[in-house]
C-alpha cells in the first residue's frame, strides 16, 4: 500500500539529482575539517556553518550533517532516538541518508559503523572503529548559568566553571540531592565542561574510556564537539555526594527481563499499572534472540 | 504492544506524508497553478522569498503551494533547496539609487525632488472586504485590466531613477557620509555568527528574518523597550539590476532584476566621530520583494543594534539576532512534539526519589 | 616615608582616563583648576598619578567627594578594569616584584578570588541577587576548588556568614530579599571566605539607614581586629574614615592633596581642601 501511495505522489527519485549525501563538497569539506579540530580539543565546541538541510531544524540536522560528511558507500548506519530505530524522526533520517547516499543501514548496534542518535547510548559497547554522532539540541552547558554566548565562551577560555558549580550547590542545598537527570555536565580531558547531550545519567558512564569516537552536533546552534576514543570524561560531583545514576525502583524489561538497563515505563491500560521495557529496542531483539524467542511485529 | 516495530515506522510516516497532500489536492476547485499564485498572491512570494534568502519566484510558487499556504514552511523549502546548489561567486554591489522605481514615499519631508509615489498601496484604502470576490471575477478582471491601460496611454512616463532624500542629508553634513563596507562582507551561510557580530552579518541576518519575529521586537522598541524614534527618511519599493563578473578583467554582466524594498530611517542626533558637532544616525532595512513591514523593523533593528550599552534586549545583539530566524526559530519550537520519554523518565526518576526521599545529606 | 617592613600593595603613578585623551589632560585638570574634564578634548580625567603603599595589618583610607577618583582606584585595584597607565605591585604575587595590571585576566581572576576581597557600595555589583546568601560566599570558594566538598564548604559558609551577624536560617533565603545592612553583611563574608591578604570597601555603608551604618562599621572594624587583614576604606564620610582608618589619602579632582595618620589629618589639616572637608562635618 505504502509504495503504491508514494509512486502515486511521484515520490521515489526525488533526490536522485541531489549530490551524493546531499550536501554539496565544499560543506562537507568544511564540516570534516570542523571535526577534526574538533576532535584535537577534546570537550571544546567548535563554530560550523550549519547548511539547511531538508529535515527541520531543531530535528537532527547537525547529527545529521555530521553523518552525511563521515558517511561513505561502504559504512553501515543505524539511526536511533530515544533508543529506538523505528521512532518516526529516526525512521525519517535514515530515509534521508539512505535516498542521498544508497548505504546499508541496520538496528544492530554491532554492525553499525556510524551510528546517530539522540538522546541514548546503546547498551551493547561500542567497539574501536565506530563512531557515534548524537544530535544537540543545547551545545553549552553553561547556559544553565548564564545566557550570553559572549560571557559562556570567556568562562571556557578561563576554565572559570565556578558559577556551575554554584548552581549545583544550590541545587544540593534545595534538594538535598543534585537533581539533573539528563544533560549532566561532565568534565573532559579535564579541561572543559561539555554538555553530553540529553542522555541520562544511566549512560554517563559510557563517556569514559570509550572505544568509540563520540561526536557532537548542534545545527540549529551551529556548534560541533568532540570526544575521541579513550578520554577521561568526568560527571561533576561534590567529594562527598558521589554521581548516581538512576535506580528505576529495580524494575526489569517485562519483554526480555533485562534488569542491568535504562527502561521505559509504559502505563499498561488493562492493568492500570505500569510496565517497563528496554528503551534501547536492539539491546531488547538481541537478548530475546539470543533466548530463542521470535518477535514478529 | 509497547514494541515499536521499524515497519511500523515508516508506514506511519509515509500515511502521513500522503495524507497531507491528499488535503491538499482533494478539493473540487480548479486546481492552482504557479503562475496563478505569482499574479495573483506576491506578497506571499515575497515574503517567502526573502525569509527564505533565495531569489526564485517560480520556485517560492511552488514551495507555497507545497505548503498549502504555510509561508514558514515554503520558505523552509527554498532554503533547503539553496543549500543543495552550488556558489558561484558573489554579484557587484547593488546600486539602489538605479532602481527602477513603483512606490517611492518619505515622512521626513512634505515634498521630495521627483516627488512622494504613492504607487499602488492599500495604505489609504478602508480596510473592507470586498465580497464580490466571493464569487469569481473573470469578468471583472478584463473590464478592469483593459480599461486601466487605456487609461495610462495618456499618463506621462516616470522618471527612470530618483535621487536619495537621505543624500541631501548627507550633502549638509547632517549624516555621515558612506564609508566603503569592505570587499569581502560576512557571510553568515559560510561562516557562523560570533558577538559582536560586524554590520554587514548583523544587516544579512535581519534581510533573512521572519516577519513577525523582527516586526514583534521593533515594535518593543518603538514603545520604549529601547530608543529608536524612527522618522523614514525614505521608503522606496522597485526594481534593482543585479550584475556579475564571472572573471577578473571582464565586465559585468547584468544578469536580471530583482525586487527590494529598501527603508532609510533617520534616528535621534548624537555626538558624532568624524564631526565636532552632532549628526543624525541612520537605520537600513533592505529586503526582497515588497515586505514594508519588514523593511522598516529592519531599519529599526538595525539603529538598536548599533547601541553601545544595550539596555533593552531589543538592542542587544545576541537576543535580536538568535531568535529571529523563522526557519532555526520554528523548527526548535516544533521539535518539542518529537518523543522526549527518555529524559522525561529522568525528571520523574529525580522528582520520586525527592518526594519519597526520608533523610538527605542536608539531614 | 621609608618604613623598614616592606608594603603589601605598592602602588606607583596610578591613572585612569576615560574617552578622548590629548596632551594638555593632566596640565588642564585637577584641584587647581577645578575640574576633572579636559577643556580641549572633553575627556575626563577619574585619576591622575596616584602612588601610595599600604603595609600588612594596616587600614588606609582614601576620603575625597564624588569625582575625586577614590572609586576608580579601587575598581582598578581589584583588577575590574585597567588603568591607562601605572603599576601596582602585591607582595603576594611574585614577592611583589610583578606589575598586576600586567598579568594576564585569568591570572587577574585567580588572584581577585584569593587575595583580594572587595564589598562594593552597591549589593548588586557584589552579589548575586538570585542565589541564597549562602550560595554567594560557597561562590567564591568555589572558584579554585576543582574537587569541592559539599559539606565542608556548607560549614564554611555557614562559619562566615555567623561571623557577620546572618542568623543561621536565613542562610538559604534569597540575597535579593534581604535589606541593605544584610547585603552589606553577605559581602563581608563573601569577600573574606579565602582570607584574602588585602579587604577592598567602597562606600560600604552609604545608603544605610544611620542606625544600620554603626553597626556594619563596628562589624567591619572588629572583623579587622580580628583577622589583622589589610583594608583599603574609600568613603566621602570622616566619620568612617575616622572610625576604621590608620592613615588616610584625601583626594580631589583625581590628585591626592593631603596625606598622613587619620588622627593628625582631623585634627590639623593642611591642604585647604581638607580643611573645608573636616569644617563641614558637624
Amino acid at each position: 500500500m505504502a509504495e503504491r501511495l508514494q509512486a502515486l505522489l511521484g515520490q521515489k527519485g526525488n533526490c536522485r539529482h541531489y549530490t551524493f549525501a546531499y550536501l554539496d563538497e565544499s560543506a562537507k569539506r568544511e564540516i570534516r575539517r570542523r571535526t577534526l579540530k574538533a576532535v584535537a580539543i577534546p570537550g571544546h565546541q567548535i563554530p560550523f556553518a550549519s547548511r539547511e538541510i531538508p529535515i527541520a531544524r531543531g530535528w537532527g540536522t547537525g547529527g545529521l550533517q555530521l553523518t552525511m560528511s563521515l558517511i561513505g558507500p561502504e559504512d553501515v548506519l543505524k539511526v536511533i532516538d530515544q533508543g529506538c530505530d523505528g521512532s518516526v524522526n529516526a525512521v525519517n533520517l535514515r530515509r534521508l541518508a539512505t535516498l542521498t547516499t544508497g548505504c546499508r543501514t541496520t538496528t544492530r548496534t554491532s554492525d553499525a559503523t556510524l551510528i546517530q542518535t539522540r538522546h541514548r547510548i546503546p547498551e551493547t559497547p561500542l567497539t574501536r572503529g565506530q563512531i557515534i554522532i548524537f544530535q544537540v539540541p543545547y551545545p553549552e552547558i553553561l547556559r544553565f548559568v548564564e545566557p550570553r554566548e559572549t560571557v559562556t565562551r570567556r568562562m571556557h577560555a578561563e576554565g572559570a566553571y565556578h558559577r556551575m558549580w554554584t548552581f549545583l550547590y544550590e541545587n544540593v542545598v534545595q534538594w538535598g540531592r543534585i537533581t539533573i537527570g539528563f544533560r549532566y555536565p561532565v568534565m573532559v580531558h579535564g579541561r572543559y565542561l561539555m554538555d553530553p547531550s540529553p542522555i541520562p545519567r544511566w549512560d554517563i558512564p559510557k563517556l569514559d574510556q570509550s572505544p568509540a569516537l563520540m561526536l557532537f552536533g548542534a545545527g540549529r546552534e551551529k556548534r560541533i564537539y568532540a570526544v575521541p576514543p579513550f578520554t577521561k570524561v568526568e560527571p561533576l560531583a561534590f567529594k562527598d555526594i558521589p554521581f548516581e545514576v538512576e535506580h528505576q525502583a529495580g524494575a526489569r524489561c517485562s519483554r526480555c527481563g533485562a534488569a542491568d538497563v535504562f527502561l521505559d515505563e509504559i502505563p499498561d491500560e488493562e492493568s492500570g499499572r505500569i510496565r517497563w521495557v528496554c528503551s534501547d529496542t536492539d539491546y531488547c531483539d538481541q537478548r530475546l534472540a539470543a533466548r530463542g524467542e521470535s518477535h514478529r511485529a | 504492544m509497547g514494541y515499536i516495530a521499524v515497519r511500523g515506522g515508516e508506514e506511519a510516516i509515509t500515511n502521513a506524508e500522503t495524507l497531507l497532500h491528499y488535503h491538499r489536492m482533494r478539493g473540487k476547485g480548479v486546481t492552482l497553478t504557479t503562475q496563478q499564485i505569482l499574479e495573483q498572491l506576491p506578497l506571499a512570494m515575497d515574503r517567502v522569498m526573502s525569509e527564505g534568502a533565495l531569489y526564485a519566484p517560480e520556485l517560492a510558487a511552488a514551495a507555497f503551494k507545497q505548503a498549502a499556504g504555510d509561508t514558514l514552511e515554503a520558505a523552509f523549502l527554498l532554503r533547503a533547496y539553496r543549500s543543495s546548489v552550488s556558489r558561484i561567486g558573489a554579484g557587484e554591489i547593488v546600486d539602489t539609487e538605479r532602481m527602477r522605481v513603483v512606490r517611492r514615499i518619505s515622512a521626513a519631508f512634505k515634498d521630495i525632488p521627483e516627488g512622494q509615489i504613492l504607487g499602488a498601496t492599500p495604505d489609504y484604502t478602508h480596510h473592507l472586504i470586498r465580497f464580490e470576490l466571493l464569487t469569481d471575477e473573470a469578468e471583472a478582471r478584463d473590464r478592469v485590466t483593459q480599461a486601466f491601460e487605456a487609461l495610462t496611454q495618456e499618463g506621462e512616463p516616470i522618471a527612470d531613477t530618483f535621487p536619495k532624500v537621505v543624500n541631501m542629508l548627507r550633502a549638509e553634513g547632517l549624516l555621515p557620509q558612506k564609508k566603503p563596507g569592505s570587499a569581502h562582507p560576512y557571510d553568515i551561510t559560510l561562516q557562523s555568527f560570533e558577538f559582536p557580530a560586524p554590520r554587514s552579518a548583523r544587516l544579512q541576518a535581519l534581510a533573512r528574518a521572519e516577519t513577525g519575529g523582527i516586526l514583534a521586537l521593533a515594535y518593543a522598541n518603538m514603545r520604549g523597550h529601547g530608543h529608536v524614534h524612527p522618522v523614514i527618511g525614505e521608503l522606496r519599493l522597485g526594481d534593482v539590476p543585479v550584475y556579475f563578473k564571472s572573471s577578473e578583467g571582464k565586465e559585468a554582466d547584468l544578469l536580471g532584476w530583482v525586487r527590494v524594498t529598501e527603508c532609510e530611517v533617520i534616528t535621534r542626533m548624537e555626538k558624532s566621530k568624524t564631526d565636532s558637532r552632532p549628526q543624525f544616525t541612520l537605520g537600513y532595512g533592505l529586503c526582497f520583494g515588497h515586505n514594508e513591514t519588514k523593511a522598516i523593523s529592519m531599519a529599526v533593528l538595525d539603529r538598536a543594534l548599533m547601541s553601545k550599552d544595550p539596555k533593552s534586549p531589543t538592542e542587544d545583539q545576541e537576543f535580536v539576532l538568535l531568535h529571529t530566524d523563522g526557519i532555526e526559530a520554528s523548527g526548535f519550537c516544533l521539535h518539542y512534539k518529537l518523543p522526549h520519554y527518555v529524559t522525561f523518565q529522568t525528571d520523574l526518576e529525580q522528582i520520586r526519589t525527592v518526594r519519597t526521599e526520608k533523610e538527605t545529606i542536608n539531614g | 616615608m621609608l618604613n623598614s617592613q616592606s608594603p603589601l600593595l605598592h602602588v606607583r603613578s596610578l591613572s585612569k582616563q576615560y574617552g578622548p585623551s590629548c596632551s594638555s589632560c593632566a596640565r588642564l585638570t585637577g584641584p587647581e583648576q577645578g575640574t576633572n574634564i579636559c577643556p580641549e578634548c572633553g575627556g575626563v580625567v577619574a585619576c591622575w598619578e596616584v602612588s601610595f603603599n599600604l603595609f600588612p595589618g594596616e587600614v588606609l583610607g582614601i576620603v575625597g567627594e564624588s569625582g575625586s577618583g577614590k572609586s576608580t582606584i579601587l575598581r582598578c585595584l581589584n583588577l575590574d578594569e585597567p588603568p591607562t597607565t601605572g603599576e601596582a605591585f602585591h607582595s603576594g604575587v611574585e614577592k611583589g616584584k610583578t606589575n598586576l595590571f600586567t598579568l594576564s585576566s585569568q591570572r587577574k581572576r585567580l588572584i581577585q578570588s584569593s587575595l583580594l576581597g572587595i564589598v562594593y557600595q552597591s549589593p548588586h555589583l557584589g552579589l548575586n541577587l538570585d542565589f541564597s546568601a549562602g550560595a554567594n560566599v560557597a561562590e567564591r570558594l568555589l572558584i579554585q576548588n576543582n574537587t569541592p566538598e559539599y559539606r565542608r564548604i556548607r560549614k564554611r559558609t555557614s562559619s562566615l556568614l555567623n561571623k557577620v551577624q546572618m542568623p543561621v536560617k536565613r542562610i538559604d533565603e534569597l540575597s535579593g530579599a534581604f535589606s541593605g545592612g544584610m547585603q552589606q553583611r553577605v559581602q563581608l563574608a563573601k569577600a573574606l571566605a579565602p582570607r584574602p591578604m588585602l579587604l577592598l570597601l567602597d562606600e560600604p555603608t552609604s545608603g544605610l539607614d544611620v542606625s544600620v551604618q554603626a553597626s556594619v562599621l563596628d562589624l567591619i572594624a572588629s572583623l579587622q581586629r580580628k583577622t589583622g587583614v589589610s583594608m583599603l576604606v574609600v568613603s566621602h564620610d570622616l566619620g568612617v574614615i575616622r572610625l576604621l582608618t590608620h592613615r588616610t589619602l584625601v583626594m580631589k579632582m583625581g590628585r591626592v592633596v593631603e596625606r598622613g595618620l587619620t588622627d593628625q589629618i582631623l585634627e590639623d589639616p593642611q591642604h585647604p581642601y581638607t580643611q573645608e572637608l573636616v569644617a563641614s562635618v558637624l
